[in-house]
């Protein structure tokens, strides 16, 4: 597999009036084309620090950080690294430009120089894509928050990005807004191979993961497959995350000394697993 | 009681106005507008009058909607009467006096132009607003201002209307705030709507500044988030919906230039009610 985002001993700090801050030291990370990641942290972990390094929103203070090999510290690279990693952030109603979702969504190929026809393409295959086509001549204020959300989404994929970034995109949303933007998200890491890379802190977001990591303070402090990351829940909750309901409980099954397996995560392997284990005691 | 500012005025419909060129609209706004002015006498005013009447039934807008903007300039037109009333040209006829006020034929006929061109202007432009979508209406004055580009504004007049867009955005957002903070506040014990006006101008105050912290905030966000989408400042964007003149446009402007010359020649050739 090859990789599209390479961080290499990267270090941020932020200056406030009496002290300087550090977020990220000598951090390494690399994220593989056409891979499904999850980062998981707290608040304060420095993910979302980590998000606008990403596509060069910020430079890092030392160190580098390529995309397609091409260095965000170097301005020339801005246009095409930015056409490369999108990124999609928390607050639906902040990111919106227009208020008409198609004009909205129209915006970011507007800004590449398409032909018109190539723009209204780009827009109608985006809006379908997350399933918003048929309110495309809606005004945005008057959609939910997860259709907000959506209509974000689609107005990164019709720039067609390689990679799209969700800083905290679903921290905002109801359970129902959730699961729409988490299923679109799915569905193009699927479909168009775009490489997803999901910040959050909603354990439940992790179980489609090809990759999860944990943050904490800066640092890597987890990093593999959502099976793997979840099987050790101290490790999880020294990181100041609450670990799913459903490994919580196998858990604390297998504290009592059940034979089970903790690192499910999702709620239909967990009634798999409990099934198996009463009856095995019925027997 | 905020909730009660619409966002745009635009009325959906299907009629003739709707479909035209929204910068050929502009224009012919602001050739109406001068029309309104340059009639100097009764069949020419007559005339705009008739004109302005055709275009509020082909706009396909109920008339009670024009009535609507009409009724909040009502102290306006009252006002513009009873000035002009005054000052009416002293060579007509004198219809009343006392002590030292006078008033002349002259003055009155200029009073009811006047009102006329206010209800004129009023309903005019209540047809643009009306009949076109807000971001239409900045797409398309960011349009017409494009040769300004020699003059080496280009740059501003694009900031100008991305700036329009924005705000016509993010008029609901805010609104939705207020809503919020007002109701915070109110939740908190904050007397919002008792008192002497100064009383309620110093109750606003915690209304304002969380607002305006918000908004700062929500534009560095949105700047953010606008830079993702490669925005440099509009160099190289293309626009999804391109403009087209048709038929339509034509017809409207012949129309147009053809009364415009009827009330020119009305006003060198009739001498009735001159002012």
């Amino acid at each position: 597999m090859d990789e599209i985002i390479k961080l290499n001993n990267v270090s941020f700090d932020y200056e406030s009036d009496d002290a300087s801050f550090k977020v990220l030291e000598n951090f390494n990370l690399v994220f593989e084309r056409g891979t499904f990641n999850v980062i998981l942290g707290h608040n304060g972990s420095g993910k979302s620090t980590l998000a606008k390094l990403l596509n060069g929103l910020i430079k890092p203070a030392s160190g580098s950080v390529s995309v397609n090999g091409l260095l965000t510290s170097d301005e020339k690279n801005d246009f095409q690294i930015k056409k490369t990693v999108g990124i999609v952030f928390q607050n639906p109603d902040n990111q919106l430009v227009s208020s008409i979702v198609e004009e909205d969504v129209a915006f970011g190929p507007e800004n590449l120089g398409f032909s018109p026809e190539e723009i209204r393409t780009r827009v109608d295959s985006a809006l379908k894509a997350v399933n918003m086509y048929e309110h495309r001549e809606h005004p945005t204020h008057k959609l939910s928050g997860g259709q907000k959300q959506r209509v974000a989404i689609a107005g990164i994929i019709a720039m067609e990005p390689e990679c799209i970034v969700l800083d905290e995109t679903t921290a905002m949303l109801d359970p129902i807004g959730r699961k729409e933007v988490i299923d679109t998200i799915k569905c193009l890491n699927k479909e168009k191979n775009i490489t997803v890379i999901l910040i959050t802190h909603f354990m439940e977001e992790a179980e489609f993961a090809d990759r999860v990591l944990v943050m904490s303070d800066g640092e890597i402090t987890a990093d593999g497959t959502p099976t793997d990351v979840f099987s050790d829940v101290e490790k999880i909750r020294a990181a100041g995350l609450d670990v799913p309901q459903t490994t919580d409980l196998l858990d604390c099954l297998k504290k009592q000394g059940y034979n089970v397996s903790s690192s499910v995560i999702s709620s239909q392997l967990c009634v798999d697993e409990l099934d198996k284990l009463i009856k095995s005691k019925r027997k | 009681m905020i909730k009660d500012i619409t966002f745009g005025q635009y009325f959906k419909a299907n009629s003739y106005i709707h479909k035209l060129d929204p910068r050929a609209k502009i224009l012919l706004l602001i050739l109406l507008i001068a029309l309104s002015f340059i009639a100097t006498n009764f069949v020419s005013l007559a005339c705009v009058v008739f004109f302005v009447l055709l275009l509020m039934f082909f706009s396909g807008i109920p008339v009670r909607m024009y009535l609507k903007n009409l009724k909040v300039v009502i102290p306006i037109i009252i006002f513009t009467a009873i000035l002009n009333v005054f000052y009416g040209d002293p060579d007509t006829l004198l219809l009343f006096s006392y002590w030292k006020i006078n008033i002349y034929l002259g003055g009155v006929l200029r009073a009811v132009f006047m009102a006329v061109r206010v209800i004129l202007l009023i309903v005019i432009s209540s047809a643009l607003t009306y009949t076109t979508t807000p971001n239409d209406l900045t797409d398309s004055i960011e349009r017409l201002l494009k040769p300004l580009k020699f003059l080496g504004l280009g740059q501003a007049v694009h900031t100008m209307s991305m700036m329009m867009t924005i705000a016509l955005r993010f008029i609901p957002t805010l609104i939705e705030e207020t809503n919020k903070i007002m109701n915070a506040q109110k939740a908190r014990g904050a007397d919002i709507e008792s008192g002497g006006l100064v009383k309620k101008v110093k109750a606003l105050l915690p209304i304002i500044i969380p607002l305006l912290i918000s908004a700062v905030r929500r534009a560095y966000e949105l700047a953010e988030a606008m830079e993702c989408r490669c925005y440099n400042g509009g160099k190289g964007r293309v626009r999804m919906k391109q403009l087209h003149i048709s038929w339509r446009d034509v017809l409207a402007f012949v129309i147009t230039s053809i009364f415009f010359s009827g009330v020119i020649l009305s006003n060198i050739f009739i001498q009735f009610g001159v002012i």
